[in-house]
């Protein structure tokens, strides 16, 4: 039985309740006990920096070459905290109500807004570290809009709001790392966890220079290893960004929560061609000052500039006036899909539509000329004018948009097509952000939680954050506070021995294959396999054929797959192979979640589910529940449902119109 | 933009581990779209020499999206190859013509030893950030976040600074190997801030021995740093750094 141990209470009281009623660790207790963190993104470093503050003895885990690196600090656009800044009637609440309506009534409401009543804590928290917010003339911080959303609750440094925090969070670990609190261990990644007597105890990680298995003890682990989305071979996610850490703990018994919701972000740039290895996303604040269109002719292949206003369809303010360019992520992905499926799509892939700034460019030039009183500007001063504007708020984007295309987007509009971004899924966990495992806990993307089956923007950084900073020091602690009397286990207890040598014989298996094809081989196959049949719309019929083909492709992966070098060496192929073999069991996973939700919601569109209109059709009387999936063993999961209740956020359909 | 494809040399340095000893290999690249970026030259041959049975070549990367500081290629005498304000990552070929020969090396400094190839070890890096280069502020100690106001010019200016990915072009880039750059830009930026002052000392005088214990060498103010910069950190953080630590010696009293 899945007991999400909400507390008991109104909801605005839930988290202050829980807090003063939860278990503590004296200090003295606190420096005995170990905690093993995976992964040091928002959710990793912000979690090993602040138990390390506490007192715990932190081991944290990456594979990259060090923390800074984790992808977290590729996230551009912001951080939404409820902090009414702007006098725009937002609260608490409103953040919490546009969460859950956001992610289309599939998320689960105590704990949304316990991530909207911290959120102001971390905006806080991170000024206080020195993160270089963008400010105003006065000297306040500065705030913009995020799809979804009609206030302006978003904080921002430039176009690269997830490196200013995650730096801001890497140097409070660095700090603990000083202090002896934290120890970390780069270049390592964790192969495996370690149960005895159904609690996590431990990992198996590899240590990726020398290639050497080491065995580690933790009264607890944590994981933030981050989402999935790579299972898609093309996504913005890093290339090293898996599932590896967050799957080995499936198989030992943690449920997997909504394998199936992926969010596909509405503005990334095209692939451009077969050789393509990564997407990149071109932030969701665009929308705010870019409009989207394509022209009204079929097969339109006239120079944007060619095509006059009247010839142009901008399909989001038509079909949604009341949001517009800036309704959620979903519903401007899949408009730009039906847009480019009926033959209106850009470029020399038609797979494509614009967002265009001239129009606002224009309109900032206007206000700066006015502000300089500079009266009858030309046409062409008020565009050099809006061109600064444009430069201060998105340079950081425009430069990188014209690198990857060689297009200069100040004179040309962008051209744009949605991307697999991000992975609501993700382990199943209650209140206390634990896994069906005892004491094994998963944070930040790694986690099914907060945002339902769609993200909204600027919100992952936050619920990272949340999860780390304000969350876990206090869950973790009601945990610790029953294992005082527990000792270090010894690292020869033959829990820790079994579980290295089963790695280890994973390893040799890979290894001894010594077949004929690459790992990125049959990495693209399956990308290719979800993104056809799992990605932005499925149906019955194609996820059928998808699991089928899985299944197929992952045997001939263990029979066919070719990695050259030592097992006991740098061998980033190996690592590689190991992260595509759990795809490969993932992959098949999220067919069989999304063939069991036969309905539409948030990024998720099911071809069976739709209104006339041809808009999503949520099937609330049937499916208003987390599906928690447990691994019985290869191509077996057992499904358990976690009903779930809306008490203050009635679902309707979603109307952005 | 016209799109074209191209055939390359490539001379690229093989180095089994930290231990080995090194060498450049050739590999002639064909059909080369100038679509491609450089890592995605990079994974077309990997791909190559992976069906002929060979070992691929390692290379450090991640995001690839110019942001995480991992991609850290010399290429033709370089950081970071021939585009200014570029990591490797973000270089495409259309920098390049038909028939380019293209030497890429790995970061060649003392403090930066080879993993294998053209992968280094940059954790120097993070140790000169755990000697200071931080605010002591535990979580939970925060006031709001507007109680201290702080000039737009101070902040668009700490941002700048901030905006260092910790690559190591700096150092690659430097006759010298130092590592300034990177030390003045976490270095202003928290001096720039409120938040930053109460340690803004021992900050600079801490970061700075740790910088010379790690085996970085001294500065000579030639530029070469801020001209590789794939951020475009200004070298008028390296003054600033000069001032803070010059002030902290004189009057940091301990």
């Amino acid at each position: 039985m899945l007991n999400s141990k909400i507390p008991a209470g109104s909801l605005d009281k839930k988290w202050e309740d829980y807090k003063g009623h939860c278990k503590l660790v004296n200090p003295a207790n606190k420096r005995n006990m170990e905690v093993i963190i995976v992964g040091t993104g928002l959710a990793g470093a912000s979690a090993a920096a602040s138990l390390g503050e506490l007192g715990y003895k932190v081991k944290a885990f990456c594979f990259q070459d060090s923390p800074r690196r984790a992808h977290s600090i590729a996230a551009q656009g912001g951080i939404n905290a409820a902090k009414n800044y702007q006098n725009d009637g937002d609260s608490v609440f409103r953040l919490f109500y546009d969460t859950v309506k956001g992610g289309d009534y599939r998320a689960r409401e105590a704990n949304v807004h316990r991530l909207a009543e911290v959120s102001g804590n971390i905006i806080d928290q991170c000024v206080a570290q020195g993160v270089p917010f963008a400010r105003e003339y006065g000297g306040l911080l500065s705030n913009r809009s995020f799809g979804g959303t009609q206030v302006q609750r978003t904080f921002y440094a430039a176009g690269q709001t997830g490196q200013q925090l995650l730096l801001g969070a890497y140097s409070a670990l660095e700090r603990q790392v000083a202090l002896g609190n934290v120890t970390m261990y780069n270049r390592h990644e964790m192969l495996d966890i370690v149960v005895i007597d159904g609690k996590a105890r431990g990992i198996i990680a590899r240590d990726l220079i020398t290639g050497k298995l080491e065995r580690h003890f933790g009264h607890a682990v944590l994981l933030a290893s981050g989402g999935y989305g790579n299972v898609f071979y093309l996504s913005t996610n890093a290339m090293g960004s898996n599932v590896t850490a967050a799957w080995k703990a499936t198989r030992k018994g943690a449920f997997f929560g909504n394998p199936c919701y992926t969010q596909i972000h509405p503005t990334c740039i095209p692939v451009s061609g077969d050789h393509q290895s990564k997407l990149t996303l071109m932030s969701e604040s665009l929308r705010n000052d870019g409009r989207i269109w394509v022209p009204k002719k079929q097969n339109d292949t006239r120079k944007p500039s060619d095509i006059p206003e009247d010839e142009r369809d901008y399909y989001l303010e038509r079909r949604y006036p009341a949001f517009g360019n800036l309704v959620p992520r979903d519903v401007a992905s899949r408009a730009a899909k039906e847009r480019c499926d009926a033959g209106y799509g850009v470029g020399s892939s038609k797979q494509a539509v614009y967002l265009d700034f001239a129009f606002n460019m224009d309109r900032y030039g206007r206000i700066e000329a006015s502000k300089r009183q500079i009266s009858n500007p030309s046409a062409d001063e008020i565009r050099k004018l809006g061109k600064e504007v444009v430069a201060e708020k998105y340079g950081n984007l425009f430069d990188m948009y014209a690198k990857i295309t060689g297009e200069n987007p100040y004179e040309v509009p962008m051209r744009i097509y949605p991307a697999v971004h991000y992975t609501m899924g993700g382990l199943w966990v209650d209140y206390e952000l634990m896994t069906t495992v005892t004491g094994l806990y998963a944070l930040g993307e790694a986690n099914f939680s907060d945002h339902g089956a769609n993200r909204l923007g600027a919100s992952a950084l936050m619920q990272g954050l949340a999860d780390g900073y304000f969350v876990i020091p206090y869950t973790l602690g009601n945990y610790l506070a029953g294992e005082i009397g527990t000792k270090a286990y010894s690292l020869d207890h033959p829990a820790f021995i079994e579980a290295e040598k089963n790695v280890q014989s994973t390893i040799d298996k890979l290894m001894n294959i010594k077949g004929t094809k690459s790992v990125d081989h049959f990495h693209k196959k399956l990308g290719k396999i979800m993104w056809d049949k799992c990605g932005m719309a499925r149906n019955e019929q194609g996820l059928k054929e998808a699991i089928v083909e899985i299944q197929q492709l992952r045997a001939e992966f263990w029979k066919d797959v070719r990695i050259p070098g030592d097992a006991n060496e740098f061998n980033p192929e190996l690592e590689k192979a190991g992260r595509v073999a759990d795809f490969l069991e993932l992959g098949e996973l999220m067919c069989v979640d999304a063939l069991n939700r036969r309905e539409s919601c948030g990024g998720h569109f099911r071809e069976e589910s739709q209104t006339d209109e041809g808009e999503a059709q949520r099937d609330d009387a049937n499916f208003s529940y987390v599906s928690a999936w447990e691994y019985k063993g290869e191509s077996q999961f057992e499904l358990h449902k976690e009903a779930l209740e809306f008490v203050e956020c009635k679902p309707t359909q979603r109307s952005y119109k | 933009m016209e799109h074209y494809n191209m055939n390359l040399t490539l001379k690229v340095w093989r180095q089994k581990n930290a231990d080995a000893q090194g060498k450049f290999e050739t590999y002639p690249v064909s059909g080369i779209s100038s679509e491609m970026s450089f890592l995605e030259m990079f994974d077309v041959l990997n791909e190559r020499l992976i069906n002929e049975g060979k070992e691929p070549i390692a290379f450090d990367h991640d995001c690839r999206e110019g942001i995480c500081g991992a991609c850290s290629m010399h290429i033709n005498g370089r950081a970071h190859g021939p585009w200014a304000g570029t990591t490797t990552c973000q270089l495409h070929m259309r920098a390049f013509k038909d028939g380019d020969t293209l030497t890429v090396e790995p970061w060649r400094a003392g403090s930066f030893p080879v993993v294998k190839d053209l992968t280094v070890d940059r954790g120097a890096f993070d140790r000169i950030i755990e000697a200071g280069g931080y605010v002591s502020v535990n979580t939970g100690n925060a006031q709001d976040a507007n109680n201290i106001l702080v000039p737009k010019d101070d902040a668009d200016a700490a941002f700048a600074a901030a905006a260092c990915i910790g690559c190591g072009a700096c150092v690659a880039a430097c006759k010298n190997s130092s590592a300034m750059l990177f030390v003045s830009a976490k270095v202003s930026q928290l001096a720039l801030l409120p938040q930053g002052q109460p340690e803004k000392k021992s900050r600079a005088l801490n970061m700075i021995a740790q910088m010379d214990k790690e085996g970085f060498g001294s500065c000579t103010n030639t530029g070469a740093c801020e001209a590789e910069c794939p951020k475009e950190i200004s070298l008028t953080n390296i003054a600033r750094l000069n001032r803070e630590y010059i002030n902290a010696g004189f009057t940091y009293e301990k």
